[in-house]
């Protein structure tokens, strides 16, 4: 199972590193990055594996939540399945 | 693989455009619990709808969390409540009422659908029983959802319950009188209701329905409004329709999940998604703004029967291929009180009565949460009531009128929360009386020589 981790706000030193910090913490294996700073605004897509994930799910969701606030960024986790439902037939 | 542009998309659409599941609504049948012992009766309810749906809150929360995707209310609704009235007094069917209302509380959900009945043809003792009970039922409970089918295309219309439930309407908004009339808010009457809508106050858990069922409602009219602005002001109504039809096939996709999801998760059988534009008093999910941005300058103007037509009939096109079940009322929502761009209109009198009443031809639902002046004659609200049920029969289609007779015209009352608020809009001062103090049944419509 895969979910969509997407990180956009100010740019700034370190917020992958942050971002993958959590991820390491919780044994979500990244899969993959996709990031762009336009002007001075971050944004990033990582798309991670939750298979082997050492909290219930909803747990990464709130620590993510509260990392994002914590780094005054807008942190969504997402279970991959909502986008392949919206997009794909 | 996802492309990013996708998921921005889900995304936006989720944080600014208001998207959401709004209700995910377990049916569950109550025909096992019968007893001619009203305690024991009441018993069997209670811990029926508790075994049941005892899940249903923490579930919806948490595909809420896995998908970030918000889902706004969990609800149950029951087998029609007068079924289960034939051998007991009018105070068991208020027990009743109390039973489903503590449920509903212990339950942590906001609304339970199903104190019901259906006298499209005339009245079981089960149904006078329920129906003298509505109005002091609905005004000592706050979760409690009542409907009332007084006609369908196949029966025709019994008048006897129009007159009865325009009687019933004005008892209860008395009853209701220092809350805005709000019983009045919880009371639908219905022609041709369908069994399985997951939506309130109408909801009801249908006679052919399997023991548990679980029903999605979708929502998004704000989702709408922006895809129709982005596609600009120089397409033509071809390309606005395609939009609302790709617009409405990935808010259904989302629903067909969350009702997939929940339907696992309980382990009860999916039933259907209802592909509603239901629109909330927040700013930006009005299904009046979606007609505005289409280009009517305001909600109400001449324009609005067509352009509504045309938004309804492309969200069912699109969400009817997103999902493998379509069912319930399935089309855009009109309710005054619970849609910013409505209520403005009401309030600047571009929206008539008489123009709601048009527009309720060629959309989901009916005269809904319409706040009409609390001194209007029963007759007057039977009349009403008469002429909405009448444009669902002849047109083979579910109407419903939900009106609240409370303050002036001219006034604005509120109720609450998703209840929202209403202006109250003048009613004709002709009285129908005569015609409705005659009863009988107006036969059921011929189905060919369709003009």
């Amino acid at each position: 199972m895969k979910a969509v981790i997407s990180v956009t706000g100010c740019d700034a030193v370190g917020i992958i590193a942050k971002v993958s910090a959590v991820c390491a913490e919780y044994q979500v294996n990244i899969v993959d990055i996709s990031q762009t700073v336009l002007q001075e605004y971050f944004s990033m897509i990582m798309l991670v594996e939750i298979d082997r994930i050492n909290s219930p799910f909803t747990a990464f969701v709130d620590r993510m939540s509260e990392l994002g606030r914590q780094s005054n960024l807008e942190i969504h986790t997402m279970h991959e399945d909502i986008f392949n439902a919206m997009h794909r037939i | 693989m996802l492309k990013n542009h996708d998921i921005f998309e889900t995304i936006n659409m989720i944080r600014e455009e208001c998207l959401d599941i709004r209700t995910i609504t377990m049916g569950i049948s109550l025909f096992d619990c019968q007893s001619d012992d009203e305690k024991r009766l009441c018993t069997k309810i209670y811990d029926k709808i508790m075994y049941h749906a005892r899940d249903l809150v923490q579930t919806g929360a948490g595909i809420e969390k896995e998908y970030g995707i918000p889902i706004i209310n969990k609800r149950v609704s029951v087998t029609p409540v007068s079924l289960m009235c034939g051998g007991i007094s009018r105070d068991g069917a208020l027990n009743i009422a109390h039973t489903l209302d503590r449920a509903a509380a212990e339950l942590g959900i906001n609304f339970i659908g199903g104190y019901s009945a259906l006298v499209q043809k005339g009245f079981s003792n089960g149904s006078r029983t329920l129906i003298s009970a509505i109005p002091e039922a609905l005004a000592a409970t706050k979760r409690l959802c009542s409907s009332v089918n007084v006609a369908s295309t196949k029966a025709g219309i019994n008048m006897d319950a129009v007159a009865l439930m325009g009687r019933v309407i004005c008892e209860t908004a008395e009853l209701t009188r220092n809350e805005s009339a709000i019983g009045c808010a919880k009371l639908v009457v219905f022609a041709n209701v369908p069994e399985d809508n997951p939506f309130m106050a109408g909801a009801f858990h249908g006679m052919g329905e399997p023991e548990t069922v679980i029903n999605v409602g979708v929502s998004g009219p704000g989702v709408v409004a922006s895809a129709i602005r982005r596609a600009g002001d120089s397409c033509n109504l071809t390309d606005i329709a395609e939009t609302i039809k790709r617009t409405a096939f990935k808010i259904t996709r989302v629903g067909q999940l969350v009702a997939k999801l929940a339907s696992e998760r309980l382990n009860v059988p999916f039933g259907i998604v209802d592909l509603s534009l239901a629109p909330t008093p927040a700013v930006g999910d009005s299904v009046a703004y979606i007609l505005e941005s289409i280009g009517l300058e305001k909600c109400g103007c001449p324009g609005t029967t067509a352009a509504l037509a045309m938004l309804n009939d492309a969200v069912k096109k699109g969400g009817v291929m997103a999902s493998s079940h379509v069912g319930g009322l399935s089309g855009a929502f009109i309710p005054v009180s619970e849609d910013a761009g409505m209520i403005a209109a009401a309030g600047c009198g571009a929206l008539s009565l008489e123009k709601l009443e048009a527009m309720t031809a060629v959309c989901s639902v009916g005269l809904d949460m319409i706040a009409i002046p609390e001194d209007t004659p029963a007759e007057v609200i039977s009349g009403i009531i008469a002429d909405e049920i009448a444009i669902g029969v002849v047109n083979t289609k579910t109407t419903a009128v939900r009106l609240i007779p409370a303050g002036k015209a001219g006034d604005m009352v509120c109720f609450g929360g998703l209840l929202g608020e209403a202006p109250v809009i003048p009613v004709s001062r002709y009285s129908p009386a005569k015609m409705i103090n005659r009863g009988g049944r107006i036969p059921a419509p011929l189905q060919s020589l369709k003009n």
